[in-house]
């Protein structure tokens, strides 16, 4: 069953890979870098796994090392968006 | 409960991918940054109601200082810091995903619980492309910002070193697999992982770094995808496949715009590159530059009409974006075409040039890529580059022999006039001269660009 799982998962990494290289190509060069901090912010979706690790009601070193990693994850997310959103402010046409 | 927040994670996704589809236009970019934040917004709130989240202190603490940093980093960098800014940011997300995996490791080892191999597995990996994230973010950040010299560094033994690095941890992480009760090898495959972000990054030279900071963005991306394995965790999948297929679109990109492979970039440096210090350039075989001055300049621009701008790394340094931006706008009052040609590796990162314009307010549409703009120069009256050296050197297109050689260039060169705003005849980033400065058509107007566009724009106001 474990093994069947990791395939499902697999399956869903693989067609999401598909759908990033559809998306992406066509974003134009003049928003390749909010589009990398864009997407960077994205990566810090690893929040939901630093929340699940610092949420353990006994604390233990997991809980510190959930409770660096939400710092960590919440620089990224909120950083990232807030800087894109601070460049695509600037992008004006005539 | 937990049908609820399965389903709320599948709208974050959709809000990610939406979010991303937006970006594909500047009318509709901002919306579809802030679509993926409510996204992120809502797979945090729903995992704060999972029923596995029961103390709420740390958590509360770890997201204010988190985002009380996140924010202070955003609205205080300098658009010229942008390259950095992304770096660190990534490097952020990185360590995370080592923190995450490592905590889930003890997680499940105190509390005496089975591993199963493939998250096993998974924790391995999460550590290793986390670390290699987090620390080679860290060098780019320490590159970019200047800390760390941007030059190339070469150590010895440095690719069996790093070959023999990543077999450790592979070599590790299947011990760790088969007898899994075993913390310490778990904490060397983390060392071992975070020395070789910092060896791997350490010989990639300045200019190459578009490529290293995309590549470690689409790191990043895997790092998240490989926590969404460890936690069975589908919403975490496919943000990370996203952003892991968004870095390495953008590091192809890259490297065609350098006509390098990845390994090449990857590896350090062009071969004759940056540490050579091959400065002897300044008195050519090739003949005499010859020079003009801001007075001759504007007298130049006056009877032109049509001027193509060439941003390059230089106008970053120096700042020059605003001065450049009055330079446009003194033309166009004169009833010059203004357009600026942006080569894909321009700067620090990829799109850096626009980034910078945009700031200081050129429309986006002014701002051509080399592809669609390389046609015009022949019928273009002047060039004006602006702290670019290596994408307009001709040697490019008409030298075997030169390192670059097969690089797509802008063809400057091809322009009535080409005017070359630098501060020195030094060499580019790769290390050679360029044959550019000594052709009949071009002129140097030498010095710093921020003074010298902005004595231009003074001498053309005072024409008038």
């Amino acid at each position: 069953m474990e093994g069947l799982t990791l395939l499902m998962q697999i399956y869903v990494f693989v067609l999401a890979i598909f759908v990033g290289f559809e998306l992406i190509t066509k974003v134009p060069p003049t928003l390749h870098t909010p589009l990398m901090s864009g997407s960077n912010a994205i990566s810090g979706i690893t929040i939901v796994g630093a929340l699940l690790s610092a949420g353990v009601e006994d604390m233990s070193i997991s809980t510190v090392l959930g409770f660096i990693a939400i710092i960590f994850a919440m620089i990224n997310v909120v950083g990232g968006f807030l800087v894109t959103d601070r460049m695509l402010k600037m992008f004006k046409k005539k | 409960m937990v049908v609820v927040s399965y389903i709320v994670y599948l709208i974050a996704s959709i809000c990610f991918i939406f979010g991303i589809k937006k970006l594909a236009s500047p009318k509709t970019a901002r919306q579809g940054n802030q679509l993926a934040a409510v996204g992120m917004l809502l797979a945090i709130i729903v995992t704060l109601l999972d029923k596995r989240v029961m103390s709420f202190e740390w958590i509360i603490a770890g997201i204010i200082i988190g985002s009380v940093i996140g924010a202070v980093f955003a609205l205080k960098v300098k658009m010229t810091g942008m390259p950095q800014m992304v770096g660190l940011l990534n490097g952020f997300g990185g360590g995370a995903s080592v923190l995450v995996a490592l905590s889930e490791y003890e997680r499940i080892y105190f509390g005496n619980q089975q591993f199963e191999i493939y998250t096993l597995i998974t924790i391995v990996l999460s550590i290793l492309v986390g670390s290699v994230t987090f620390t080679g973010s860290l060098v780019a950040f320490g590159k970019l910002q200047e800390l760390i010299t941007g030059k190339v560094i070469k150590y010895p033994f440095q690719h069996p070193l790093n070959a023999l690095l990543i077999l450790g941890v592979l070599v590790l992480g299947v011990i760790v697999v088969i007898n899994p009760i075993n913390i310490q090898i778990i904490l060397v495959i983390t060392a071992v992982s975070l020395i070789l972000g910092i060896l791997l990054v350490l010989p990639i030279g300045g200019a190459d770094m578009p490529v290293a900071i995309s590549l470690l963005n689409s790191y990043s991306g895997i790092a998240a995808s490989m926590t969404g394995f460890v936690l069975s965790n589908n919403m975490l999948i496919i943000a990370g496949a996203l952003v892991g297929a968004s870095g390495i679109i953008l590091t192809i990109i890259m490297c065609k715009g350098m006509n390098r492979s990845l390994m090449n970039v990857v590896l350090g440096g062009w071969e004759s590159a940056g540490s050579g210090g091959s400065s002897s350039s300044v008195v050519s075989p090739k003949g005499q530059v010859k020079s003009i001055d801001a007075e001759e300049l504007a007298m130049l621009l006056d009877s032109v009409s049509s001027v193509i701008i060439v941003p390059g790394y230089g106008m970053a340094v120096a700042q020059a974006q605003h001065a450049v931006r009055d330079l446009m706008n003194v033309l166009e009052k004169k009833g010059v075409k203004v357009r600026f040609a942006i080569h894909p590796v321009a700067g620090r990162m990829p799109g850096h040039m626009n980034v910078l314009l945009a700031e200081a307010q050129v429309e986006y549409d002014k701002l051509v890529a080399m592809e669609d703009i390389n046609d015009d120069f022949p019928n273009t009256d002047v060039v004006i580059i602006i702290g670019a050296n290596d994408v307009v050197n001709p040697a490019a297109r008409n030298n075997p022999n030169s390192p670059i050689y097969g690089m797509p260039i802008l063809n400057v060169d091809y322009a009535k006039t080409v005017i070359i705003n630098k501060r020195s005849l030094n060499v580019g980033y790769a290390g050679i001269d360029n044959e550019l400065f000594f052709y009949p058509n071009a002129l140097m107007y030498f010095g710093d660009a921020k003074e010298a566009i902005t004595k231009l724009v003074n001498e053309l106001k005072s024409s008038n």
